[in-house]
């Protein structure tokens, strides 16, 4: 009777697992038919990691802009929204913060530095505030809305950062150090990484996200609607205003990942010409995390491993950093087939059970 | 004998639950065959391992006498066995013949020949009397049609053996006869039928014979000639039950609905309310008897506040409720007990716990300053699963997998426990069995008889009949008549509910 149970339980589990298995796998056959040892590879990315405070450092530091889109993007997942304008939110979350830090520069840093960050995640929410509007109002879909605001916000960030903004090199000045979230001491120990107090930031976003949804009557409503607006809305809920507010929730948690990077890794922002794609990572960080906020921080922590133990690869067992790439991708192709690996999990049980 | 089916030992557990335990059931080749069971008695999850949508853990299924694995749907089909679901699975966009020919289409030279398949939807058609026009789209056909359409989507798939899960619960007595007489047809066809019904009257009207099951076991398996309803009622819930419904003495109080000259217009803009007024006094339970699609839907969402009125005043416990929000007439002591339980009365992701208190989890003691307390949750969950005899593992169970019968108790139990002075109960058995009917009309009266108002929407002229102090008759959007149900009778209020005012009134 509770054998089921178990299995039902496991396989939720098990498919994040298997994934990344796979993936890691198919990546290793690909490192052999191009004459690299798979072995060497990955070992040098956890012996980087775990081993080299340097890349330990780097490897935290890329988890707080992704963990924080990969959270944008479960939130919005959790009330039935598939936000893809997380990139859009993350750039104008970016720019808010290091302008805030920049024009008030001044204040001390007990207000300026909180303030930046603050301002950054509305701004954030702001951009998503708007699709949210569109869709409740206007039934305009969230996917079309997010992704064109995704483009407004590439180009309108440009514009400002050019005609208001504009320092040599492309790019903003850099933010005074009152609004930084660097630190020497975080980089001393990590031996010179850009490792910065964001963590912080990040952790708590994680239990705010928790928090919110399973804690709250806010969170009860926002996951209510999105398993079923009819039902919602027969409850006395109002569906339009739990979209807005999930929409606009999210795009804060996508501004606070660009604050992060503002205020803390680069410390300036420059124009850009294309994504960064750390909100597109978000997706599949959420997705890997099957959007729980424990599951976003494991899959942050892997995918920012990757990324920065792959560079290390290279000069120890020569092969292409591009390669890791692939591996994510292949990671996130399993999980999305993940219905598949359920289907034949349980088919192969079947099976075994009757022979 | 030939068994068209013949399902040995069946045993399916889930989390917390046996749902199948030991169950044989042996189906005669040309007989319609009723399973018979309380709601959560796992006659669903039986059916759903002969279609293949469940594996069993124990057991062994024969088909036409052979030993057959059913590992999917598929397979089911390739043996002839086809399922007509409570839960319609049709495309509403599509045609009727579309949808029949979907997934299996007739082609030539891969293209799709729609004229054969208009055909071959016409001939079947035709053949077992449905009565259906393949070239209607689905949205624009009744549930009853809907139905026909999965009936012909099975037969054009071959299939020899039908199972039918509830197909009754959401049809009106009209469409209930003709299906009644098309299964007959069927089986004079050849074909087997297995028929799940919670009433009564319809075993005995339709079937051949009966397996009746009680809590994932079978209780005893008989012809139909060799019982009673009474004793297959007894032999289903274990105790003697009242099919019978008494009602309590009528002592009306002040207004506590009243609705007057309301218009209400549906998505199309017609007016389906039309100057209606009407009104429910404490102490009272009001029936509305009427046919389906006679502004019955649209006035009980009016009133709920999820409908607008174009015109019109509703006023509840003495205020003005007309075109307020939801919730601010839910709290002016307004329950609701809506038709369609899995669309709009359950979110079906949640647990039994969240659903529970989807009415109250905004308020004390549920949470305090938008912080929810999860024990309260917890607590009020257990008291009312309990209370209200709800089937369920545990109160952290998805309200998903519960059985359709317990889905309708957590509905009950949620808007009937916050004891509104004002409950709306639209179909509130629909799907139910009779212990758990006897249960609920058992709450309705009590409601009645602590002086609130109940206003009961039911296609059951039985329960209307029974149940009511009194019986507005709804025709085309209009009360045409209110009557006595001990003066009256099913006759004169099927004549009533056709619009024929005045021959029922000298009759
Ligand atoms: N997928 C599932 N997961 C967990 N429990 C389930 C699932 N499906 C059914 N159950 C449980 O198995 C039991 C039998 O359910 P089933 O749907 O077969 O009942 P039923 O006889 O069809 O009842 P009803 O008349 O109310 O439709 C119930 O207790 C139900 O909660
Ligand atoms: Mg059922």
């Amino acid at each position: 009777m509770s054998t089921w149970f178990r299995k039902i339980n496991w396989l939720t589990l098990l498919i994040p697992v298997i994934s990344v298995f796979l993936g890691l796998l198919c990546g290793a056959v690909i490192m052999l038919a191009g004459g690299y040892n798979p072995l060497l590879a990955y070992g040098s990315i956890i012996q980087s990691i775990f081993l080299q405070p340097y890349y330990g450092g780097e490897t935290i530091r890329a988890m707080i802009p992704l963990v924080l889109s990969g959270l944008a993007v479960a939130f919005a997942f959790r009330t039935g929204l598939f936000n893809i304008g997380v990139e859009g939110q993350l750039m104008a979350g970016w720019l808010a913060s290091v302008a805030c830090a920049i024009e008030l520069d001044g204040l001390p840093k007990v207000i300026l530095l909180p303030l930046s960050i603050i301002v950054g995640g509305l701004v954030g929410g702001l951009w998503s505030f708007l699709p949210g509007l569109l869709k409740a109002r206007f039934k305009v879909h969230e996917v079309i809305s997010t992704i064109m605001m995704n483009y407004i916000a590439l180009y309108s960030t440009a514009y400002i950062i050019k005609n208001f903004l504009y320092t040599e090199g492309e790019r903003t000045p850099t933010i005074p150090s009152s609004a930084s979230l660097a630190s020497n001491f975080l980089a001393t120990i990590t031996q010179g990484s850009r490792l910065h107090w964001g963590f912080i930031v990040a952790i708590i976003a994680v239990v705010v996200m928790w928090f919110l949804l399973w804690r709250t009557t806010m969170g009860f409503e926002l996951r209510s609607v999105g398993f079923s607006p009819d039902a919602s809305r027969y409850a006395g809920m109002n569906v339009s205003r739990n979209i807005i507010l999930s929409m606009t929730i999210s795009g804060v948690f996508a501004g606070l990942a660009g604050a992060m990077e503002g205020l803390g890794t680069y410390q300036y922002m420059s124009i850009m010409s294309s994504f960064s794609g750390i909100g597109f990572n978000g997706i599949a960080v959420a997705l890997l995390g099957m959007n729980t906020p424990i599951g976003v921080v494991l899959s942050g922590a892997l995918f920012a491993g990757l990324q920065t133990g792959g560079l290390t690869m290279q000069s120890v067992a020569g092969v292409p950093t591009d390669l890791i790439q692939v591996v994510i991708a292949l990671i996130i192709f399993f999980v999305g087939s993940s219905y598949a690996i359920k289907w034949i999990w349980l088919r192969m049980s079947r099976k075994g059970r009757k022979s | 004998m030939a068994y068209a089916i013949e399902m040995k030992h069946i045993r399916k557990a889930f989390p917390g639950i046996v749902a199948n335990d030991n169950i044989t059931l042996q189906v005669k080749e040309g007989e319609i065959h009723a399973l018979f069971g309380e709601n959560g008695a796992g006659k669903s999850t039986l059916m759903n391992i002969l279609f293949g949508l469940y594996q069993p853990d124990e057991g062994e299924i024969y088909v036409h006498g052979e030993k057959v694995k059913i590992t999917d749907p598929n397979d089911a089909n390739r043996l002839g066995i086809g399922m007509v679901h409570q839960h319609f699975m049709l495309v509403d966009k599509f045609t009727v013949a579309e949808n029949i020919i979907l997934g299996k289409e007739p082609s030539h030279l891969g293209r799709l020949n729609m004229a054969k398949a208009v055909k071959i939807a016409r001939d079947l058609s035709d053949k077992y009397g449905l009565d259906i026009d393949p070239l209607k789209k689905v949205e624009d056909i009744s549930v009853g049609m809907q139905q026909r359409v999965e009936i012909l989507k099975t037969l054009y798939r071959g299939s020899n053996i039908l199972i039918f899960d509830e197909p009754t619960a959401v049809l009106t007595p009209i469409e209930i006869k003709e299906l009644i007489q098309i299964m007959k047809r069927l089986v004079s066809e050849g074909k087997s039928i297995i028929l799940i019904t919670h009433k009564l009257k319809e075993i005995f009207e339709a079937c051949d014979s009966v397996t009746v099951i009680r809590r994932g076991k079978v209780i005893d398996s008989m012809a139909i000639a060799d019982t009673n309803p009474d004793d297959l009622a007894n032999m289903m819930v274990g105790r003697k039950v009242n099919t019978q419904i008494n009602n309590t003495a009528y002592e009306p109080k002040g207004k506590v609905l009243d609705i007057r000259d309301l218009t209400v217009l549906d998505s199309r803009r017609v007016k389906v309310v039309n100057h209606l007024s009407l009104s429910v006094h404490g102490g009272e339970i009001l029936g509305i008897a009427g046919v389906d699609g006679n502004g019955q839907e649209e006035l009980v969402e009016a009133i709920a506040g999820l409908r607008k009125a174009s015109s019109g005043t509703i006023e509840i416990n003495g205020q003005d409720m007309t075109n307020h929000k939801g919730r601010k007439i839910t709290e002016n002591g307004f329950g609701y007990i809506p038709e369609d339980r899995q669309k709009d009365g359950l979110v079906l992701d949640f647990t039994v716990g969240e659903n529970l208190a989807l009415q109250t989890y905004y308020r004390k003691p549920f949470a305090s300053s938008g912080i929810l307390h999860p024990k309260v949750f917890t607590q009020q969950a257990k008291q009312l699963i309990e209370e209200f005899d709800v089937r369920t593992p545990s109160e952290r169970t998805l309200a998903r997998s519960l059985s359709g019968g317990n889905q309708q108790k957590v509905i009950v139990a949620r808007e009937v426990s916050r004891s509104p002075q004002l409950l709306v109960a639209a179909q509130p058995t629909r799907g139910l069995d009779i212990g758990a009917i006897e249960f609920i009309h058992g709450k309705l009266l009590e409601e009645k008889q602590m002086g609130k108002a109940v206003l009961l929407v039911s296609f059951e002229l039985d329960e209307v009949l029974h149940l009511s102090d009194r019986i507005a008759v709804i025709n085309e959007g209009r009360i045409i008549d209110i009557v006595n149900p001990k003066e009256t009778n099913e006759n004169e209020l099927g004549l009533l509910m056709a619009g024929h005012k005045k021959e029922a009134h000298q009759a």
